[in-house]
């Protein structure tokens, strides 16, 4: 009356493995070893068995149920493992498909250009210090030399406010230079400071904005002269334009507010119409210095006895227009994306020693 | 200034190569502006005539001439109309690079017919645009000569930007002079300059000096002369082409002699033809209502602080600028009075731009003219018209006073080391200043000098510094590094500069683009802005759209985005760190970051819903500036709008009363305004605003951070309340709940809508309870909700939703 065990075994194992998917197992699964299912049955047989007997038909039937427990598992593994793969195979998208946008942020190319100039006067000891953009005369102009009527005064075309109710016109500053006169009134020796910041003066063409930028410099104490001057500066252009022996030429010149003056000319080439910085057989001018004037040293309250320095000044506009190729001076304030796209900076460039000034 | 190599050997005898004076001139302080120098690209261009001229046996235009080149005859094919035997004209021998065409000449074969070489137009050698034919000479021209020294074409021009203070420059001697104390030869002395011609007669003809009391200085001093039988006409060939060479064309002898000492001495001089005058020359202030009819063929109205020339009855000159065209010299003139007086620098100066003449004679009195140059400058001018006009000369007459010159400058000589960093022997210092005529004589251990006449600009020692070391050398300056700095900073920028650089970097890190707007713009919008107050506009703005300085960035930005958005960029976003101005006082400027927005935030896509900029981008964008300048993280956000904001859409962050930034949407009429068609959105954020931390916080090290080991429970709210009553006021008074336990409270759904009254709305937010020593239990948690749900009831006066 009891079954053959090994038909059994070979029965339950064939409905296992030709359970197709999970819910086939899971029948096949109840089926031979659920509460109903031909194992429990098979279990139930054992009571009406000799007792002698008994115990090796319990260990038989355990065995049995055991094989077909260790091939539905090995089963479900398999089904599962297929389910998966079915069912990434339907999740394939189209990688070619765009990303989600991300838009990249631009640094326009006068900050760049400030934060490289701060960054390399700063190691010098250099402070920022800044002033407002609308000035008086005296700061303007007289203070530094720079007389009612005197020619320096007439090539500057100056923008000037209404009249105020005191009938003086405030000016726009022309140069950073009232800095100069500001710091000094209110800082003793030894100073300092670069200055950068927005000038105006009344001309708009190609090569003039009736808005742009200057930094300017200033050492006071007793002892800096013009060779330091001279080595101050052609470290900043060195640094600045990453040519460690670039050629850099000082020549007289004529500042009201500097005595005496020089301007400064860096090495270049120019071939057919194409300006390259670095060595050559010409030169080209990037800035104005010399020894502060004694007058505006005494116009701020300093001895100029006891007290001397050097001043210099340059246009920012102008030396990013060289050192980054920027061929035309007005579409610096065009404001237009394409432009700031390809000539401005990624926000991570910020200008450091570390990994020199531009990438 | 203009001049040419052989103008400069008149008055300097040197050996030095053009290029070393330029290199000179350029260093010492007279920059070279430009030279333009024929005669390298001319050189093998010879004078040649055509001994034979034939028809070409193949070709109807062209000719085979036998060109005579001085050493040999060459057989050459001309296509020109004016070839023809006997003519002299240029030549150029195969192998010649002809700079007109820009090619180089070879032997060849036209038609047939060999020629070697070429007869050459103008326009080959670059003189003019002339292609009609080739150069003719004159018959008398030697053969077989360099073209270029025939033609004069081998002196060359030499042009320097002149600085202001070197007045003494604007005449060929003192560049000359400038050069032989830089070591590039002698100072020659020039015949006829010290001349006296001794006048036979008094002029009839008399000077007067009318001038207030103050007005002194307009014309100090007034030297003239009477010249009577003079015979105008051409100057001579040399004097022509000495004008002609720099750009000035001859007039008439008369004329010719005024300009060459102008350019030459930079002693400008006037001469009137008296048949014209009535009675004595007086030299006053301009009466109102005056006008001149000038040498420049214009009319121009005077004024009371002009200085003129006139006789009994009108004026006749400009003073220092311009001559009237009704007393000038003609053809005609025979009695002359010629004028060489010292007018004021600053009238001059302030007339001429005034008037907006620029005239020689200006470019020198407004630098300053030497005051001892008017009896030197008449007496040669004399010689000069006597030689090449004839006539007879009265005595010279002279009215007011030379103004006072003389003065004593000395010079301690260790200070060219101590200011200008260059060592200078004592002996060179004083051979320098000597050429430079400032008579130089040592005492006390100093330089005393007496700066000459011609040099008003040197008026203390660090301008003899700068002249004895301009001329040795600024190239001998020896570079030093500066010393290291006592004052040494920790940082190059203070806390409210490195502020802008943070906020720059942080925007742009959010995707925004930089841009850099004008601080000026039109007063119409910026009335729109809360600005446009008269103090504030432009006296002369350069145009009428830039008049008024800005309010705020934002108008500047909208037009930025407008004009990108007309250029099909849809969507941006632009900002400016920068200045804004509310009063033209020292502390009305003051400084912020401003971006707009506009288009889409989020762009069309194949998995996302697109989506238009709103208020909660540029709301983000706010508090990351405030974030990235160190402003406190918790200021409370407020509904509030400008009037060129969204009235609903639109808020600011504040500190009581301290309003750190503004965001909203842009009302619709200001867009519309701009002409943008599409939303936009914008904030500004006061870079100075947020409390600067205490001093003693600088340079602090950071809070020690102590981490909670056991977890966090999250619990959601869902509020009932007015619908005007902000969410803010619910997640704050959730987080002040319990303030040990509740480390996190946020709103994250607002609704209004089915299932909830008019009026009202639901608002949810999330509470963080943050065990400290024990987890929370049930009754814990129970009994902080319930601190939840009453504060924020209390606060919004809503319920809890059931």
């Amino acid at each position: 009356m009891t079954e053959d065990l090994g038909a059994v075994q070979a029965d339950l194992l064939a409905a296992v493995q030709s359970a197709g998917d999970l819910k086939a197992l899971e029948s096949a699964r109840l089926a031979a070893i659920g509460k109903k299912g031909r194992v429990g049955a098979l279990m139930q047989a054992l009571g009406g068995l000799p007792p002698e007997q008994r115990k090796d038909y319990g260990q038989a039937v355990n065995a049995l149920k055991q094989a077909v427990e260790a091939a539905i598992e090995l089963r479900k593994a398999d089904l599962e493992a297929s389910a998966l793969d079915a069912k990434l195979a339907a999740e394939q998208v189209d990688v070619t498909l765009p990303i989600r946008s991300e838009v990249e942020g631009r640094i326009h190319p006068i900050s760049q250009t400030i934060d490289e100039i701060v960054q390399i006067f700063g190691q010098m000891g250099f402070q920022v210090a800044e002033g407002p953009d609308l000035e008086d005369d005296w700061k303007n102009f007289t203070a530094l030399n720079i007389p009612e009527e005197h020619p320096a005064r007439q090539e500057m075309d100056t923008f000037y406010l209404r009249a105020g109710e005191d009938g003086t016109r405030p000016v726009l500053r022309t140069h950073t230079s009232p800095v100069q006169i500001r710091t000094m009134m209110s800082e003793k020796p030894p100073i300092r400071v670069i200055v950068p910041g927005r000038t105006f003066r009344s001309d708009h063409d190609a090569t003039h904005s009736p808005m742009f930028h200057q930094v300017e410099g200033l050492v006071i104490d007793e002892v800096s002269h013009m060779g330091h001057l001279k080595g101050c500066l052609i470290e900043f252009c060195r640094t600045f334009f990453e040519i460690s022996d670039l050629p850099v030429r000082f020549r007289n010149s004529h500042f009201p507010f500097t005595e005496p003056s020089a301007e400064v000319d860096i090495g270049c080439t120019r071939t057919n119409g194409e300006l390259r910085i670095g060595h050559g057989d010409d030169w080209l001018e990037i800035l104005g210095s010399g020894m502060v004037h004694p007058r505006v040293l005494e116009n701020c309250g300093i001895d100029s006895n006891k007290y001397q320095g050097f001043a210099f000044g340059m246009g920012i506009e102008r030396i990013a227009m060289l050192k980054y190729g920027i061929p035309d001076l007005r579409t610096f304030y065009d404001s237009d994306l394409r432009w700031l796209k390809h000539y401005g900076f990624v926000p991570l460039d910020v200008p450091g020693t570390l990994g020199g000034l531009h990438r | 200034m203009k001049f040419t190599l052989s103008w400069l050997k008149e008055h300097l005898d040197t050996e030095a190569s053009l290029q070393e004076i330029c290199d000179k001139l350029t260093m010492i302080g007279l920059e070279v502006d430009s030279v333009v120098d024929k005669g390298p690209a001319l050189s093998a261009f010879q004078t040649a005539r055509v001994i034979s001229a034939t028809q070409h046996p193949n070709a109807d235009r062209l000719r085979v001439c036998v060109v005579d080149t001085g050493s040999s005859e060459i057989q050459v094919v001309c296509g020109a109309p004016n070839a023809r035997e006997g003519m002299v004209g240029v030549f150029a021998p195969s192998g010649t690079y002809i700079p007109g065409t820009d090619f180089t000449l070879k032997d060849a074969e036209i038609r047939g017919v060999g020629s070697h070489g070429m007869l050459c137009s103008e326009r080959e050698l670059q003189l003019s645009d002339d292609h009609d034919g080739i150069i003719e000479l004159p018959a008398d021209t030697p053969i077989g000569a360099p073209y270029a020294k025939v033609a004069g074409l081998d002196d060359p021009i030499i042009e320097i930007g002149l600085t202001p203070n070197r007045g003494d420059c604007a005449g060929v001697r003192g560049i000359a002079r400038d050069l032989a104390a830089a070591g590039l030869g002698a100072l020659k002395r020039v015949p006829g300059w010290d001349q006296k011609v001794t006048g036979t007669f008094k002029s009839p003809i008399k000077v007067h000096l009318d001038f207030p009391e103050n007005a002194r200085a307009a014309c100090a001093a007034f030297a003239g002369r009477h010249i009577r039988g003079v015979k105008n006409g051409p100057s001579p060939r040399w004097l022509q082409d000495r004008l002609r060479a720099i750009g000035l064309r001859p007039i008439s002898a008369l004329v010719d002699i005024t300009n060459f000492f102008t350019m030459d001495a930079a002693r400008p001089l006037h001469v009137f033809d008296v048949s014209k005058l009535s009675g004595d020359i007086t030299a006053r202030l301009a009466r109102p209502g005056e006008t001149l009819a000038a040498l420049d063929n214009k009319t121009y109205e005077l004024d009371s602080e002009m200085t003129v020339i006139g006789d009994q009855t009108l004026p006749h000159a400009l003073g220092g600028i311009i001559g009237g065209e009704e007393t000038g010299c003609t053809d005609e003139t025979t009695e002359v009075f010629v004028e060489s007086a010292w007018f004021d620098p600053l009238r001059t100066a302030s007339t001429g731009r005034k008037l907006n003449i620029h005239s020689d004679a200006r470019y020198r009195f407004e630098r300053g003219v030497d005051p001892e140059s008017l009896l030197p400058g008449i007496e040669a001018a004399t010689a000069m018209i006597l030689d090449l006009c004839g006539g007879e000369p009265s005595e010279v007459i002279f009215a007011g006073e030379t103004p006072k010159w003389k003065r004593n400058i000395s010079l301690r000589p260790n200070r060219t080391l101590e200011l200008a960093g260059i060592e200078i022997d004592k002996t060179e210092q004083i051979r320098i200043l000597n050429v430079l005529g400032f008579e130089p004589s040592e005492a006390n251990d100093k330089i005393q000098t007496v700066p000459p006449s011609w040099r008003p600009d040197i008026d203390g020692e660090a301008d003899l510094v700068e002249e004895v070391t301009r001329i040795h050398g600024f190239d001998t300056i020896k570079a030093v590094p500066l010393s290291q700095f006592e004052n040494q900073p920790t940082a190059a920028l203070n806390l409210l500069q490195a502020r802008r650089v943070r906020a720059r970097r942080a925007l742009a890190g959010r995707g925004m683009t930089e841009a850099l707007t004008f601080s000026f713009m039109k007063q119409e919008d910026a009335v729109l802005f809360g600005g446009g107050n008269e103090s504030l506009v432009l006296d002369n703005p350069i145009s009428a759209d830039l008049d008024c300085m800005r309010p705020s960035i934002i108008p500047n930005l909208l037009a930025a985005a407008s004009r990108n958005f007309a250029r099909s960029k849809r969507s941006g976003a632009l900002f400016e760190v920068g200045p804004i101005y509310l009063d033209p006082s020292e502390n009305g400027q003051d400084w912020v970051a401003a971006g707009v927005r506009w288009g889409d935030a989020i762009p069309r896509h194949w998995s996302d819903q697109s989506r238009s900029v709103d208020v909660f981008d540029v709301k983000a964008d706010a508090l990351a500036a405030l974030a990235a300048i160190g402003a406190p993280t918790e200021a409370p956000v407020n509904q509030a709008a400008q009037s060129w904001q969204h009235p609903g859409r639109s808020g600011e962050i504040c500190l009581g009363k301290n309003l750190l930034a503004r965001f909203g949407e842009i009302h619709p009429k200001i867009i519309n305004h701009y002409d943008i068609e599409t939303a936009v959105v914008a904030f500004e954020v006061f870079i100075n605003a947020p409390p600067e931390p205490r001093r003693k916080q600088l340079g602090k090290t950071k809070t020690f951070l102590k981490l909670d080991s056991l977890l966090p429970v999250d619990r959601d709210f869902a509020f009932i309340m007015d619908a005007d009553v902000p969410a803010a006021k619910a997640v704050t008074a959730a987080r002040l709940a319990d303030r040990e336990m509740i480390t996190e409270a946020e709103a994250f759904d607002s609704y209004q809508g089915k299932g909830i009254d008019n009026g009202q709305k639901s608002v949810a937010i999330s509470v963080t309870f943050q065990p400290k020593n024990a987890t929370l239990t049930d009754a814990d948690i129970e009994s902080l909700s319930s601190k939840v749900v009453k504060a924020v009831e209390k606060a919004t006066g809503g319920h809890l939703r059931g």
